[in-house]
């Protein structure tokens, strides 16, 4: 397929199905408060506009944070992992339990003990703690798969544990470091909604919000405007992160060759 | 004689021994081989010389100071995210030398291995055999006085292994570099050296200390020479002597 085909196709799918949409509920007469119609929610874009607007910048600031925590701290804590056995040993259980148990679960207790008039800083936290571990795990994982010849011929030239670590891990487990971070940054999204929804209303003020209460109101088209949002806020960070992986790895990595034979 | 090894054994943690005594005397300028089946140790010689393995008994001695020692590897071992001029500079930068300087010298050290013209082109650019003249490139630049080749061309084809022969004998005879190279091959070695040291299987020693008499300039057609199969006939009846006594 030609390279105008690949975004051409989608696009018309899409159109298609709006159009669909909007003809059908028409037809069977669905009820607003069921399934409004896409003009309807357009018509929702407009009159929440500054509702919805906030509510975004709301959740992409608490994401946004999130995201380059989990990234600093992520790979700090794999420096050093990757330089201590003995703190892996003691630290990396943690790190997992941390990872596995619900999201949803912990969120409660940490708006408790954050304490809700700081609510933001409980979301930062739950959209943290998601974001963390991927970035954690796979950048131990890149400096710890640096080439054992490079690093003695590093030695033998004298290298410091410094000059190693900078001139030769890091660049190595940059790969594996995008890679997390395409999906921290979809799951720093995913957070900071769960945690909102777990909040409650009335305290926090971004999508997830925006989306509960539309719900308790019936603001059905309300909902699909904010679910919107949050999709292209999805695709955003996505597209986002890939550009980047480009621009860093495409000189020299094999995932970005091209295979035109 | 820049240096001797001196009852030098290897065993690792793993309980697998290595190397049992190796004396081994290596003399100013020449090309000596290391010749013997896989897991005889050579391999583990040579980084003991480098200073990378610590011997389990025995020393290695250095009549004056310990040399500059460049080392290249069975793989190019380079860094992809760095062009062949800034994986050729590594040595330099790591040794703290001016970056002007250090490109200069690289520049030329990649002139010289024929690679002028791909300084800026990344490893995934270039060939098997480009790549490992990068990686002798990167070796030259800092003017090692000793240099260690552990089976460098052991994964190229013969054209290739041949042409990178021929270069780096003129190479190690411009520069008066004394070359350790450990290969399996008693036909890269004939071509290549002036003493070969052949090693029996694990746990590895001296089996035959072996001085090859050549012309000082070696062109490919040496290798049609009777003196070249002379050479050859007394590496391998010496390697399957090696083989032999283990069997």
């Amino acid at each position: 397929m030609s390279r105008a085909g690949n975004y051409i196709v989608p696009v018309l799918v899409g159109i298609a199905v709006l159009a669909f949409w909007q003809w059908a509920v028409g037809h069977w007469q669905v009820p607003r408060f069921v399934l409004p119609a896409p003009s309807a929610i357009a018509h929702s874009f407009s009159d929440d506009r500054a509702e919805l607007l906030s509510a975004t910048w709301t959740t992409l600031r608490v994401v946004i944070e999130a995201f380059v925590l989990a990234l600093v701290s992520g790979v700090a804590l794999a420096i050093v992992f990757s330089m201590s056995r003995a703190a892996e040993l003691a630290l990396y259980p943690y790190a997992v339990i941390l990872q596995v148990t619900p999201i949803v679960a912990i969120a409660p207790l940490i708006i408790i003990w954050v304490g809700y008039e700081n609510i933001d800083t409980a979301l930062l936290i739950l959209a943290w703690i998601v974001a963390f571990f991927p970035i954690l795990s796979n950048t131990t994982l890149g400096l710890r798969s640096a080439d054992r010849d490079l690093i003695d011929l590093f030695r033998l030239y004298g290298a410091s544990r410094w000059q190693i670590l900078w001139k030769l891990q890091l660049p190595g487990a940059l790969p594996y470091l995008l890679g997390a971070m395409k999906i921290s940054g979809g799951l720093a999204l995913i957070g900071a909604v769960v945690a909102e929804f777990a909040a409650g209303t009335g305290t926090a003020t971004g999508l997830g919000w925006t989306i509960t209460e539309a719900g308790n109101r019936l603001h059905i088209e309300t909902m699909f405007a904010a679910l919107a949002i949050l999709s292209i806020l999805g695709v955003a960070i996505f597209f986002l992160l890939s550009a980047l992986e480009w621009v860093l790895l495409h000189r020299w990595h094999e995932s970005a060759v091209s295979r035109e034979n | 004689m820049p240096v001797r090894l001196k009852g030098i054994s290897k065993t690792f943690e793993s309980g697998l021994q290595a190397i049992a005594s190796l004396d081994l005397e290596v003399r100013d300028g020449e090309f000596l081989s290391l010749v013997g089946p896989s897991g005889c140790g050579k391999s583990t010689a040579l980084r003991i010389i480098a200073g990378l393995v610590a011997p389990t008994t025995g020393s290695v001695e250095w009549t004056s100071a310990k040399p500059e020692i460049g080392f290249v590897f069975q793989e190019p071992t380079l860094m992809p995210w760095r062009s062949a001029l800034g994986n050729t500079m590594l040595p330099l930068e790591l040794k703290g030398i001016a970056r002007g300087e250090s490109e200069t010298r690289s520049r030329d050290a990649l002139k010289r291995v024929g690679l002028a013209g791909f300084e800026s082109a990344y490893p995934r650019e270039l060939s098997g055999g480009m790549k490992m003249r990068v990686s002798i490139a990167r070796a030259l630049a800092a003017a090692p006085k000793l240099l260690l080749m552990d089976e460098p061309f052991a994964a190229l084809d013969e054209l290739t292994r041949q042409s990178l022969n021929d270069d780096l004998l003129k190479l190690a005879r411009e520069d008066k570099i004394t070359v350790i190279f450990v290969t399996h091959s008693v036909y890269e070695s004939a071509y290549l050296s002036d003493r070969v040291i052949v090693m029996t299987p694990r746990p590895g020693h001296v089996e035959a200390d072996i001085a090859l008499s050549a012309p000082e300039n070696r062109a490919a057609d040496y290798r049609l020479t009777p003196q070249f199969a002379d050479n050859a006939r007394k590496i391998s009846t010496a390697l399957s002597q090696a083989m032999g006594r283990a069997a």
